[in-house]
C-alpha cells in the first residue's frame, strides 16, 4: 500500500485545502497524473501524483484543510491485492458524496467546516474531529461560495437531496449585501503571510551575500528585433526569455549556485530548473519553475514562460512546477528599477536578479558609447558559495548574453 | 469600423490581461503601460489580442510610437482603414 501525501508546494506554502479529487477508488494513477485540485494562500494547484498505482481509499474530503505530508489517500502499488475488508485495520470504502461521517486516518487532516473563521490545530497523527452531517455540495459550488464569501451552512439546497447547487451559491450571493471584497481582501492577506513567513526564515538561516555586473545587451538586442522581424506575433521572443536561457546555460559550470541546502548539506541539482518569480495583478508573487531550463532551445522556453505567465495569474498550476525549482531569477522588466537584491527562497540557495534593461553610458577601450544594459546581480548562500565565485558566475552569464546565436540553440 | 466599437475592442482586450481596469479611468494622453502596469509579457498578450481581434499586425519597430492609448488607437484605425483601402 502506498501512502499519497499532500507535496511540498514551496517554501511558502505549507498547507493547502482540498477542492476536488480528480481520481475515485478503483481508477489507475499514473506517473505525473493530476489526482487532485488543492488551494493555497496564492493558487489553487493541481497536484500530481508520482507513484503509479490503483486508488484504494480516499482520505481527504473537499473542503478538508491540511498540512503538507498528510496522507490524503492510499495506493495500491502495481500487482498489490487489494486488502479483504475486515473489521477494524480494513479500509473503509466511502461512496463519493457521502452524508454519513467517516473515519479519518492518522494523517492529521483537519476538517473545517466551511465558513469557519479561524481553522483549528489538530495535534500530528491526532484524527480531527468531523462534522455530523456535511453538508451536500459540489467542489464547484463551494468553491464558488468561498469566493463570493457565501456561508453555504446556512443555504437550503434546491438539489437532489438537499445538495447545495451552483445556482443556489450565486442565488445567494446576489442577495447578501456587498461584501464580495472581502475574499479577495483574505486572499491576499494570507498571500502576503505566506511570503513573510518564508522570507523571515529565509534571512533567518541563510546569510546572503550579494554581488552585481552591468551586462550590455546591444547584440542580444539586435539579434532579437532582426530574429522577431522575420517572425509572426505569436512566435516573438522577449528579452526576458533570453536573460532566463543565459542563467540556466551559466549554472552549468556552477553547481554550488543550483541545488538545494536541507538539513545541513548542501545537494547540487543536475537540471536547471528555473523558479521564475511572477508578480499577480492582485499583489503578492509566485515562483513556479521551468524545468530542465537549460536543456531548451530559446523558442521552447519563451513559449513555456508565457504559459507559465499565463497559468501563474489565472492560478493554475501543477505541484511539480512550485516545488521543483533549484534556483529563482526575478526579472523586475522595463518598467522596474535599475537593479534587484532578491531574498533567497529556502531551500534554493541562489536567486538571480534583474532589472530594467535601458541605455547607459558605457566606456570600452577608451572610447565612451550609449548602450542598452541591464544590471544582474546574484544573492547567494554564503554557506555554500563565496562572493569569487559569484562574481565568476556573473561574469559567465555576461559572455553567455554575447552570444545570442549559441543561446537560442 | 467607427472609433467607439475600436476602443471597446482595445479596452476589452486590455482587460482580458489586466482584469481590474476601470475605462472611466484610463486616460488616454498618459503612457498606457504605466497606468496599467504591463510588463513585456503582458504588452506582448495585449498585442496578440488585438491582432486576434482586429486582423491587425504589429512590427515590434512600431512599439516605440504606442505610449499612450490615443496614440495606440490612432495607429490601429490608421492599419484598418489601410487594409480595407487595399
Amino acid at each position: 500500500m502506498i501512502d499519497f501525501k499532500l507535496p511540498s508546494l514551496g517554501a511558502d506554502m505549507d498547507e493547502g485545502v482540498l477542492l476536488e479529487w480528480k481520481v475515485k477508488p478503483g481508477d489507475t494513477v499514473k506517473k505525473g497524473q493530476v489526482v487532485c485540485v488543492v488551494d493555497t494562500a496564492k493558487a489553487a494547484i493541481d497536484v500530481e501524483s508520482w507513484q503509479e498505482g490503483t486508488v484504494a481509499e480516499l482520505l481527504a474530503q473537499p473542503g478538508d484543510k491540511m498540512p503538507v505530508g498528510t496522507v490524503m489517500m492510499r495506493l495500491l502499488a502495481p500487482g498489490e491485492a487489494a486488502t479483504p475488508k475486515v473489521g477494524a485495520g480494513g479500509i473503509e470504502h466511502v461512496p463519493p458524496g457521502a452524508a454519513s461521517p467517516r473515519k479519518v486516518g492518522a494523517g492529521g487532516i483537519e476538517h473545517v467546516p466551511p465558513g469557519a473563521a479561524s481553522p483549528r490545530k489538530v495535534s500530528a497523527g491526532g484524527t480531527a474531529p468531523l462534522a455530523a452531517e456535511r453538508r451536500r455540495i459540489s467542489p464547484a459550488a463551494k468553491k464558488r461560495a468561498a469566493e463570493l464569501g457565501v456561508d453555504i451552512d446556512q443555504l437550503v439546497g434546491s438539489g437532489p437531496q438537499g445538495a447545495v447547487t451552483l445556482e443556489d451559491v450565486e442565488k445567494a450571493a446576489a442577495q447578501q449585501p456587498a461584501t464580495g471584497a472581502q475574499p479577495a481582501a483574505d486572499r491576499t492577506r494570507e498571500m502576503r503571510q505566506a511570503i513573510a513567513a518564508a522570507m523571515s526564515h529565509s534571512k533567518r538561516e541563510i546569510p546572503h551575500y550579494y554581488v552585481s555586473e552591468d551586462i550590455p545587451l546591444a547584440r542580444m538586442l539586435a539579434w532579437l528585433e532582426e530574429t522577431n522581424a522575420q517572425r509572426p506575433m505569436i512566435d516573438r521572443l522577449l528579452p526576458a526569455a533570453a536573460l532566463l536561457k543565459a542563467v540556466a546555460r551559466a549554472l552549468a559550470d556552477y553547481p554550488e549556485l543550483n541545488g538545494h541546502y536541507r538539513d545541513g548539506a548542501y545537494q547540487p541539482a543536475k537540471a536547471v530548473h528555473l523558479g521564475v518569480a511572477i508578480a499577480l495583478r492582485e499583489g503578492g508573487l509566485i515562483a513556479p519553475a521551468i524545468l530542465d531550463a537549460q536543456a531548451k532551445p530559446l523558442t521552447k522556453l519563451m513559449q513555456e514562460l508565457a504559459d507559465l505567465v499565463r497559468r501563474a495569474r489565472a492560478g493554475s498550476m501543477r505541484s511539480s512546477e512550485l516545488s521543483a525549482a533549484t534556483v529563482t531569477v526575478t526579472n523586475l522588466g522595463d518598467q522596474g528599477s535599475h537593479g534587484v537584491f532578491g531574498v533567497i527562497t529556502p531551500p534554493q540557495v541562489a536567486l538571480v536578479g534583474f532589472g530594467r534593461i535601458a541605455e547607459r553610458p558605457w566606456a570600452e577601450n577608451g572610447g565612451l558609447k550609449v548602450l542598452p544594459v541591464v544590471t544582474a546581480s546574484l544573492s547567494a548562500d554564503h554557506r555554500v558559495s563565496d562572493g569569487h565565485r559569484g562574481a565568476l558566475f556573473l561574469r559567465s552569464l555576461a559572455d553567455w548574453l554575447q552570444q545570442p546565436e549559441e543561446l537560442a540553440r | 469600423m467607427n472609433p467607439s466599437e475600436l476602443r471597446g475592442i482595445v479596452i476589452a482586450t486590455l482587460q482580458g490581461i489586466a482584469p481590474e481596469v476601470e475605462a472611466a479611468r484610463l486616460r488616454d494622453d498618459l503612457p498606457l503601460r504605466r497606468q496599467v502596469d504591463l510588463d513585456s509579457m503582458d504588452w506582448l498578450n495585449f498585442l496578440l489580442g488585438l491582432n486576434k481581434a482586429l486582423g491587425v499586425e504589429i512590427p515590434e519597430k512600431d512599439y516605440a510610437r504606442l505610449t499612450t492609448l490615443a496614440a495606440l488607437l490612432d495607429y490601429l484605425q490608421h492599419k484598418l482603414s489601410e487594409r480595407s483601402a487595399s
